[in-house]
């Protein structure tokens, strides 16, 4: 069993990426210590961020036994790897775990930019055409989901991870880019709620409320409201 | 097994294909290699991989496998040896961050050396990028033989291809690339007959790049 200190994530409440590694390590019943970088948001990084992550100064980062491990999807496969659990985080056939890394390398390619971008955007063009890139993207995530219970299938998986913390964010993209995830990808809602019956996602992501209200100071502040 | 169950939907000019075929003759995996025509894309690669419509896609007994790290990671886990990632969990987690590394710095900072008309301000900045990213790889690299290491890995693999364009991010770049500690690892690769085989001559490749700026219209 890890020790409180053996364990350390550096993070930030509202981070989707922050969230996959929350959820790995509750999935895994990991003890942890968990140290938010609490003035992120004003563009200030502790001294042990930038020494943990020089290269991309970013969070989350997970520190094992002293040791830095940095990028969100890379941290889970660590974590999947070295805390055995009786369910794994990535399956044990090689071409389905190739489909999980697929479709969680899909959520970083092809919808984070968008979702976590639109936000801050004025009405015009840019973000019609970012809510249409989205709404694209979001689509071929719900082909691929289609009536599985996860996205890997019956077990809760990487690919799951890796989407739902931007669940928090439908409340936002509905307030900010008139963008109705329940109306117009009703799986991807349900699977949604499905996830938020785990202990470890109902744990691990931020109130879509509170993201909301951030997310609505911050506009003010950059002037787009 | 027949030749036939491995297929690697292929390009020669992409350091992504470059990866998988040096990854499956590293392994002496027989496979067979079709070379796509991304100006006219075939059903076949179009069915495989709808998502990207890219090459490199591999096809094994008929089911597809897209993105070249992702490809790779298959590769290693279905013909384990020689391995391609450490053992131990923390050295692969290390891997895998400086091959992502190399796909979200390294390589975005590249293209942009040859991929656009720019301002004299723009080139300047794709030049630096360029730098400071080869900057931070060489950092890694330190002393050791390899990225991982002794032997010969992930980001080895992932990195080495792009040297056949080295050529073109230079004449377009407007910028001699000079690292002795670099030109040893790359000469200590291209000793490897998976990465020799694998890897088209630069000049080659800057022909390619030449024609691909003609079409863009980035050059007269």
């Amino acid at each position: 069993m890890a020790s409180e200190k053996e364990v350390k994530l550096l993070d930030f409440w509202l981070s989707p990426f922050g969230v996959r590694t929350r959820i790995a390590l509750e999935e895994k019943e990991v003890e942890y210590e968990y140290k938010e970088e609490k003035n992120l948001i004003l563009g200030e990084k502790s001294e042990l961020l930038l020494k943990s992550n020089p290269v991309h100064k970013k969070i989350p980062v997970l520190i094992h036994h002293g040791k830095p491990i940095c990028e969100s999807l890379i941290i889970v496969q660590y974590i999947d790897e070295v805390f055995p659990s009786k369910t794994p985080i990535l399956p044990s056939d090689p071409y389905a775990r190739a489909l999980s890394r697929f479709w969680a390398d899909f959520v970083d390619k092809k919808i984070s930019q968008y979702a976590l971008r639109i936000w801050r955007l004025k009405k015009g063009e840019e973000l019609d055409e970012t809510k249409k890139e989205l709404v694209e993207n979001l689509r071929m995530l719900e082909a691929e989901l289609g009536e599985k219970k996860y996205f890997g299938g019956e077990d809760f998986g990487l690919a799951d991870i890796a989407f739902v913390p931007f669940t928090s964010w439908f409340y936002s993209l509905q307030a900010f880019a008139l963008l109705s995830v329940e109306e117009e990808f009703p799986k991807l809602t349900a699977w949604g709620n499905r996830c938020l019956e785990r202990k470890s996602v109902a744990k691990s992501l931020p109130e879509p409320k509170k993201v909301y209200e951030l997310l609505s100071a911050r506009r003010k502040e950059l002037g787009v409201e | 097994m027949s030749r036939s169950n491995v297929v690697l939907l292929d390009h020669w000019v992409s350091p992504y294909a470059m990866r998988v075929r040096i990854a499956l003759w590293e392994k002496g995996v027989e496979f067979e290699s079709r070379q796509q025509d991304l100006g006219n894309k075939s059903e076949l690669l179009l069915r495989s991989n709808p998502i990207y419509k890219k090459a490199p896609v591999l096809l094994h007994d008929d089911k597809p496998l897209c993105e070249s790290l992702i490809i790779v990671e298959y590769i290693d886990e279905v013909w384990p040896s020689p391995p391609l990632l450490p053992s131990s969990s923390y050295e692969r987690a290390t891997a895998r961050f400086w091959a992502d590394f190399i796909d979200k710095k390294f390589a975005e900072a590249a293209i942009k050396t040859w991929r656009s008309a720019r301002s004299a301000e723009e080139l300047e900045a794709a030049r630096n990028e360029f730098f400071e990213t080869l900057k931070q790889l060489e950092e890694f690299l330190g002393e050791k033989d390899y990225f991982g290491g002794e032997t010969f890995g992930l980001v080895d693999l992932a990195l080495i291809p792009f040297w056949s364009w080295f050529s073109a991010y230079e004449k377009f770049g407007g910028f001699k690339i000079e690292s002795p500690k670099l030109s040893a690892w790359i000469q200590r690769c291209m000793e490897r007959e998976s990465v020799a085989k694998a890897l088209p001559a630069q000049e080659k490749v800057l022909e390619f790049v030449c024609m691909l700026r003609k079409i863009f219209g980035f050059d007269q």
